[in-house]
């Protein structure tokens, strides 16, 4: 099968399967095919020059906390500096504070390429991107015009303190308080654990976003406001909040993973008293995406590693690509990998269609498609990672090739921005039960006018008529179900965009043919565990024959 | 002051080059392609000129295939002013391209050309003495360090004994080694200003120059793989084995 790099699959993507020149132009920003090629083409160098040399040296080395001071790698200061230096992080930021204003999907694809090349220095930048999102929607413009300059080019960047020891997945737990000081200014006191990057000092000031309550505040979610506070003052004095120290963990050991303790910090509100969780929702989609395509950038360095080594270690008399099984595992790993990637660039076009042309039907797919993004693509990173290092054997498990780091440092993503479980909550819930499926039915109703696919979206339409039969009846079932749906979704969707991408480039056909006969029948296993389980549930909670 | 820098599109030089099945060249088909890195370094000396206040505009010039635009595109990107490109499929010799660029120097009047000391596809290192002798201008060639003083240019060159300081009169050409400057990486805000910036495509003919090949091309195969070397235990050894082995000495 032809090789391709990510770039090229990338730009492929935007071109040619999204139409990213055909939403630009109709919004009258046209960007085109040649645009796209150049930005994507300096982004992959940007990445695999400057940040992809330095993973392993990084993870080694890792962050460190002592005497109340967190370090990160030494390197990382100069590589913070290159990154500011380059302008990547403004991408999809606002031109009116100094961004370039380009799609969602182009930020998509410079995500996918820096996580590749280094994931835990990368955390900062999507955190920061996280915080221009956040301010330029729910900022007040005296807010925008003082923060965002610093965030858009990265000398400030921005973290997002949600979690507490009792409040993870239930965010509506958490007790962080706000006291109002009187001058329209708040002042911040509780404690927030595994906050990303939530100290350095690779810049001068950090942007911490807040999620606190009020002293008047409902309790539960309700109850809950969103606060900014520098961690330096505009008079040059430290603010009153610190790290209290940060995680030993599996992986990304280079990004510092924090408790922040917030001890009367100075801050301000961003936004309505009361709606926090809601600005923390409307970002959420972004978010999200950014985690799933984090999943395909562990997949795409494990596959780089693993292509690599298989073609120079000769067992057998041959290179051990040429050994079925090995070309096996390199082709699962190259049509996972593709897949995911032609599916978050898909769920961010829909983004971008959203809010350039204001298409209402884009915002429902998006929202249908984010679940699946954020689980799906994470999950397969990791197994990708996984195949990756059985590639290598006894080399992969041992540390210097690399593939291990991969491997850890992927695993991460099926967990934090909402765990994959609540994904697929979500995917059940609030997106198809939610219209009792239609937007489902439409999605896959397109999935089956695609060659080779009717057979698989029937089934899935099938499926899915299952799963809001069960909600209907037994909301706890179908939670229990839940997440081999959102598989079946997953792989049935992969599926879909290998068959468009080899439509627009026949040299993707074989991929496409690999995966539609080897890899879409794992959609068929997810549906037949469905069906399985519910016949079972069926016969325990059928009432007994008089 | 106006420089002139030849930006050639190549095989990416983290690619593995292999030669076509049919031995009729090295494969191009499907691979990455960029800037020469030798082009690059140019490009970045002329953009540090111009920073400097010493030159006032960047003309980037490729001879090669449409797509050849992208490289220019490069050049734009990291601070040129504007490009030409002058459209060929197929190959160029250093000759051909020495006599384009006669001809887009009598068109610009640039007072330097800026240039690699060599492309790493075919390796060559002719096109920039080539022009100097079609021009009949000064060269300064493999430059390590380049200084603009009393209206003339000083080249320190990188050759075999050490370093050689060469003063030039202007106009003239130099090419320039690896070790002359470390090239930037194009930021996004100028990766965004390169698109307005104007390039205009010439073919050789409107330039009155007959691209066409003069050599010829036989063959072209991989070079044969090396053999595994032999440990030896004593010079002795060593030395028996040159003399009754390899019969070197
Ligand atoms: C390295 C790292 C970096 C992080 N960075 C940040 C950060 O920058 N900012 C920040 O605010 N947070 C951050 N987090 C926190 C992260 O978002 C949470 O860990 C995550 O949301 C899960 O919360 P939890 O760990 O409390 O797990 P829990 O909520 O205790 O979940 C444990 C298990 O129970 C399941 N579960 C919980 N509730 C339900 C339910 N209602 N239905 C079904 N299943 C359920 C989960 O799916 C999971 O399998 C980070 C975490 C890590 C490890």
């Amino acid at each position: 099968m032809t090789r391709s790099t990510a770039a090229d699959d990338l730009i492929l993507g935007l071109t040619r399967v999204v139409d990213l020149p055909g939403l630009t132009a109709a919004a009258g920003a046209p960007l085109g095919a040649d645009d796209i090629a150049a930005v994507i083409g300096e982004a992959d160098r940007f990445c695999t020059e400057v940040l992809a040399p330095g993973w392993q040296s990084a993870d080694r080395e890792a962050a460190h906390y002592a005497n109340g001071r967190v370090t990160v790698p030494a390197q990382y200061h100069a590589t913070m500096k290159a990154w500011i230096e380059s302008g990547w992080q403004g991408v999809a930021a606002p031109e009116a504070h100094g961004g370039q204003g380009l799609p969602h999907a182009i930020w998509t694809a410079v995500n996918e390429l820096a996580s590749a090349a280094d994931m835990a220095f990368f955390l900062g930048p999507i955190l920061t991107a996280g915080a221009i999102d956040c301010l330029d929607r729910f900022g007040t413009e005296d807010q925008k015009a003082r923060w965002l300059p610093k965030l858009v080019t990265g000398e400030w960047p921005g973290t997002m303190n949600l979690t507490e020891p009792q409040a993870g997945s239930d965010l509506g737990a958490i007790r962080t308080r706000a006291e109002p000081l009187g001058n329209g200014r708040y002042a911040i006191h509780g404690q927030k654990i595994y906050i990303t990057w939530g100290e350095h000092e690779t810049t001068d000031n950090i942007l911490h976003l807040i999620l606190a309550r009020l002293p008047d505040a409902p309790a539960g979610s309700r109850g809950i406001s969103l606060f900014a506070a520098q961690r330096i003052l505009d008079d040059g004095t430290p603010n009153a909040l610190r790290c209290g120290g940060i995680e030993k963990k599996m992986g990304i050991h280079a990004s510092p993973t924090c408790v922040m303790l917030f001890e009367g910090a100075e801050a301000e509100m961003v936004g309505e008293p009361g709606r926090g969780l809601n600005a923390m929702f409307a970002m959420m989609n972004a978010a999200r995406l950014a985690v799933g395509v984090q999943g395909v950038g562990q997949g795409a360095r494990a596959l780089q590693l693993a292509e690599a080594y298989a073609e120079q270690r000769v067992q057998g008399g041959r290179p051990i690509a040429q050994h079925p099984d090995v070309a096996r595992m390199l082709n699962e790993m190259r049509a996972i990998t593709l897949a995911g990637r032609l599916l978050a660039l898909e769920a961010a076009a829909a983004l971008d269609r959203h809010h350039l042309l204001h298409d209402e039907a884009a915002a429902t797919r998006l929202a249908l498609l984010i679940p699946i993004v954020k689980s799906w693509c994470s999950d397969r990173g990791v197994d990708v990672a996984s195949l990756g290092i059985q590639v290598h054997g006894g080399m992969g498990f041992v540390e210097d090739t690399g593939a291990a780091q991969v491997l850890r440092d992927a695993r991460i993503a099926p967990i934090y921005e909402g765990t994959n479980g609540i994904q697929a909550i979500d995917l059940l819930v609030r997106k198809v039960a939610k219209d009792d499926g239609a937007a489902m039915r439409a999605l896959l109703a397109e999935v089956a006018a695609t060659p080779g696919l009717a057979a698989a979206a029937s089934r899935l339409q099938d499926a899915t008529a299952t799963m809001l039969a069960l909600q209907a009846r037994d909301a706890d079932a179908a939670q229990s179900l839940a997440v081999p749906y959102l598989e079946a979704c997953g792989w049935t969707l992969g599926g879909w965009m290998l068959v468009r991408a080899a439509a627009a480039a026949p040299d993707r056909a074989p991929l496409a043919a690999f995966y539609l006969a080897r890899l879409l029948p794992r959609a068929t296993a997810r549906c037949l565990e469905i069906e399985a389980a519910h016949a079972g549930m069926a016969s325990v909670t059928a009432p007994a024959a008089a | 002051m106006k420089i002139l820098v030849p930006v050639k599109r190549v095989v990416d030089y983290n690619v593995k080059v292999r030669v076509k099945s049919d031995g009729t060249g090295v494969e191009t088909a499907n691979v990455k392609m960029s800037m020469n890195p030798f082009d690059e370094i140019a490009v970045e000396e002329a953009v540090r000129l111009k920073e400097k206040g010493a030159a006032t505009e960047i003309v980037a010039v490729s001879v090669g295939p449409a797509a050849a635009a992208e490289q220019i595109r490069t050049a734009l990107a990291m601070g040129a002013d504007r490009g030409i490109l002058v459209e060929h499929d197929g190959t160029v010799e250093p000759l051909a391209v020495a006599k384009i660029l006669k001809a887009l120097v009598a068109k610009e009047s640039p007072q330097i050309v800026l240039m690699g000391k060599q492309a790493i596809d075919d390796d060559m290192n002719a096109t920039g003495q080539m022009l100097a002798a079609l021009m009949g201008w000064g060269q300064g060639t493999f430059a390590s360090k380049v200084e603009l003083a009393d209206g003339g240019v000083k080249v320190t060159r990188e050759v075999d004994g050490g370093l050689e300081t060469v003063a030039l009169n202007l106009p003239a050409i130099v090419t320039v080694d690896l070790r002359l400057n470390e090239p930037r990486y194009a930021s996004l805000p100028n990766i965004m200003k390169a698109r307005k910036k104007p390039i205009e495509t010439v073919k050789p003919g409107d330039l009155g120059v007959d691209a066409t090949p003069r050599l010829t091309v036989l063959k072209v195969e991989e070079p044969p793989k090396r053999q595994a070397g032999v440990k030896v235990g004593s010079v002795q050894e060593l030395v028996q084995k040159l003399r009754n082995e390899a019969k070197v000495i």
